[in-house]
């Protein structure tokens, strides 16, 4: 059976038919072009800093941070609740692992640092599993119980170590951090997107092949090889931008930091969870229409305990990542990073209003948003300047994501 | 009739506050049976059936299914009766397509354990092919589709599932007169194949024309059930306006 539908009428230019027929996102797209602007504008203030190697390096590494936490917010906004608490959750497990690193299990030991990680993921998810709790079997709105959860784990970060820092951490654990060791070389990291580029061109063919076994009008062929060519030019010009950066006082390539690939990993897994898992499907049911997801026997409380459960495992990823990078664990980790991570997730299309949101956009709105504070930082502004634009970043995103949806109803 | 009622539900009590919503109503429904609910607006219909699907748990009284006693504390419990119901409110995600919803917590899935997305859309073509043939965009999430497009979804949500006891709640408010004949065509069909159906409508008209029974309802009490052909439009009216209950026939 070929499907009758008929096709759209082709008006307007060359430009907009190519991405109507890729199915490209028009507000995706805005954001890229967003994005682009921002990098070109700050090139020209920071002469050029802004866009060397070393810099995209190091924001690739910022942004892992707010990334990896973006990915859970995601899930978390969809179904249409929110978490103020994921900068001070990031800041408590970190402090849980360096405090056990350094004080409570020995230094020199091979076992230390995976065992730490295995900890601090362990406390992630058990804070996860306090919030959600309130929130899915106590009915508290969510709002209250992680704004209740910004203070106490706050708190908690402090009452670890009484405030004081501990430093330094495992030499091998830093790797995680993406410093001087933390990153993968070239020739890794032109395998990696070797794989990266073989696994789009596959996935490409077989969706092909998928929709035309079921008789489903497929993208044309050349929207699809315009869509291909542009993701495999994005992925090769990343990997020559982090090559191109090197050690200290050597010439060997850094290559893709472990951060990112950290977060590259988190991203992949969770757009599987949310694209192709019933649980997935699950939270945008609930984002769309609670009542529905009720009457058609969907366990809402259940899939609303495992949202905060994966939120607080993600903080406590991104505790690692700051911790190693720090080479420390600091109380004051993660401070106002809610802002950042809850920005991230909307600049990238996820709607407040539930049910609607993608971790991959979320991702670019995390880049977005170090980008600006990178660029804020090279430009010499105070701490208290960037967050006064950072909070109006944020509404303005959220303002845009109302006359958006506006506009298409 | 001898046969045992697919389902009888017994002195059925349901308060909101002060608001008795339903106030001691029995009812049945036997196989092969379609039995009109009929009453003003806010009668207690709706919370009635929603007793019978597991949306509302009830505050008194019992439900049967096939003679035995039957708990039913969620949708799940429901499903699992065979129950399936098509719901005034339609309770769609707007933001899911329409495979998506017509699964929704019932998908077909992969030999991996994944969402089998196209066998989805596959299955879906088919259902809503019989109820309205030039429903086409049905990937489309379902905010931009049409009032009817929507309720077209949810009666194949309904009917693809084999349910053995159907409640349609207003199943044709948003129809076009022939997506409404088709549905009637579809009540008549499952009728023969011994599926029970509770029809919630306020068309009188259609009521008489697939109803073999008719219960009527005020004010949250059971005003009375008559077979459809024993009583006329008349009566009927008097039954859901003033409460007045026509003199049973003989059989
Ligand atoms: N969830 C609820 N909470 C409180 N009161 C409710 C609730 N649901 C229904 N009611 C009340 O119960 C009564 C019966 O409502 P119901 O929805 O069953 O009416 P109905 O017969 O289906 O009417 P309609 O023909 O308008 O659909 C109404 O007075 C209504 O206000
Ligand atoms: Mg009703």
């Amino acid at each position: 059976m070929t499907n009758s539908e008929t096709r759209q009428e082709k008006s307007g230019n060359f430009v907009s038919v190519f991405f109507r027929e890729a199915e490209i996102d028009t507000r995706m797209l805005a954001m890229l072009i967003a994005l682009l602007a921002i990098w070109a504008v700050l090139y020209f203030l920071t002469d050029g800093i802004f866009l060397t190697p070393r810099n995209l390096y190091n924001l690739a590494v910022q942004s892992s941070v707010v990334g990896i936490m973006a990915c859970g917010m995601v899930l978390i906004i969809v179904a249409k609740h929110i978490d103020l608490s994921v900068g001070s959750v990031l800041g408590f497990t970190g402090m849980i692992i360096a405090f056990l690193q350094v004080r409570v299990f020995t230094l020199d030991a091979s076992w230390n640092w995976p065992l730490t990680i295995v900890c601090g993921l362990a406390v992630g998810a058990l804070v996860g599993l306090w919030q959600g709790w309130w929130v899915a079997y106590r009915d508290v709105p969510a709002f209250v119980v992680t704004l209740g959860g910004l203070l106490v784990f706050r708190g908690a970060a402090y009452l670890v170590t009484d405030g004081q820092t501990v430093a330094p951490l495992d030499p091998t654990y830093q790797i995680f951090g993406g410093g001087i060791d933390g990153s993968i070389g070239a020739l890794w990291s032109w395998i990696l997107g070797g794989v990266a580029i073989a696994w789009m061109v596959v996935s490409t063919v077989r969706n092909r092949a998928r929709r035309a076994k079921y008789g489903f009008r497929a993208k044309p062929v050349w929207a699809e090889a315009g869509t291909l060519i542009l993701g495999v030019a994005a992925i090769a010009a990343f990997i020559i931008v982090m090559n191109s950066y090197y050690k200290p006082r050597t010439d060997i390539p850094r290559g893709i930091p472990v951060p990112v690939l950290i977060l590259i990993s988190v991203v992949v897994i969770m757009t599987l969870v949310s694209r192709i898992t019933k649980f997935g499907r699950y939270v945008y049911a609930i984002g769309g229409n609670l009542e529905a997801a009720e009457l058609s026997g969907i366990d809402v409380k259940k899939v609303t305990l495992w949202i905060f459960i994966i939120m607080g495992l993600l903080c406590a990823v991104a505790g690692v990542v700051t911790t190693a990078r720090l080479n420390a664990g600091a109380n004051s980790m993660g401070q106002l990073e809610e802002l950042n991570v809850i920005a991230a997730a909307v600049i990238g299309g996820t709607s407040l209003n539930g049910g609607i949101g993608a971790v991959s956009g979320a991702i670019l709105g995390a880049v977005i948003m170090q980008s600006l504070d990178n660029g804020m930082v090279l430009l010499g502004m105070s701490s208290a300047m960037r967050q006064v634009i950072i909070g109006l970043v944020l509404v303005v995103a959220v303002w845009f994501d109302v006359v958006y949806n506006k506009r298409k109803r | 009739m001898q046969t045992t009622p697919l389902v009888e539900m017994r002195h059925i009590h349901k308060r909101f506050g002060g608001v008795h919503a339903v106030n001691d109503v029995s009812i049945d429904l036997y196989p092969g049976e379609v039995v009109g609910v009929l009453g003003h607006n806010g009668a207690g219909k709706t919370v009635l059936i929603k007793t019978l699907s597991g949306a509302i748990p009830l505050d008194e009284g019992e439900i049967l299914i096939n003679g035995e006693k039957a708990e039913i504390l969620t949708p799940r419990d429901a499903r699992k009766y065979g129950i399936e119901t098509i719901y005034q409110t339609l309770a769609l995600a707007d933001n899911l397509d329409a495979p998506a919803n017509l699964f929704l917590g019932r998908e077909i899935m992969t030999p991996y354990g994944t969402l089998d997305d196209g066998a989805m859309e596959n299955e879906s073509r088919k259902v809503i092919e019989r109820l309205n043939p030039n429903f086409k965009n049905i990937k489309d999430p379902v905010r931009n589709m049409s009032g009817g497009q929507r309720q077209s979804i949810a009666i194949a949500r309904a009917i693809y599932f084999n349910a053995k006891i159907l409640i349609m709640d207003e199943p044709t408010a948003a129809l076009g007169p022939h997506e409404t004949a088709m549905v009637a065509q579809l009540i008549k069909q499952l009728k023969s194949e011994g599926i029970g159906i509770f029809l919630i409508s306020h068309d009188l008209h259609d009521v008489f024309d697939l109803s073999d029974r008719v219960s009527v309802i005020k004010n949250g009490r059971l005003v009375g059930t008559r077979r459809t052909a024993d009583v006329t439009k008349d009566d009927v009216l008097g039954m859901i306006i003033m409460g007045k209950l026509p003199p049973e026939k003989a059989a």
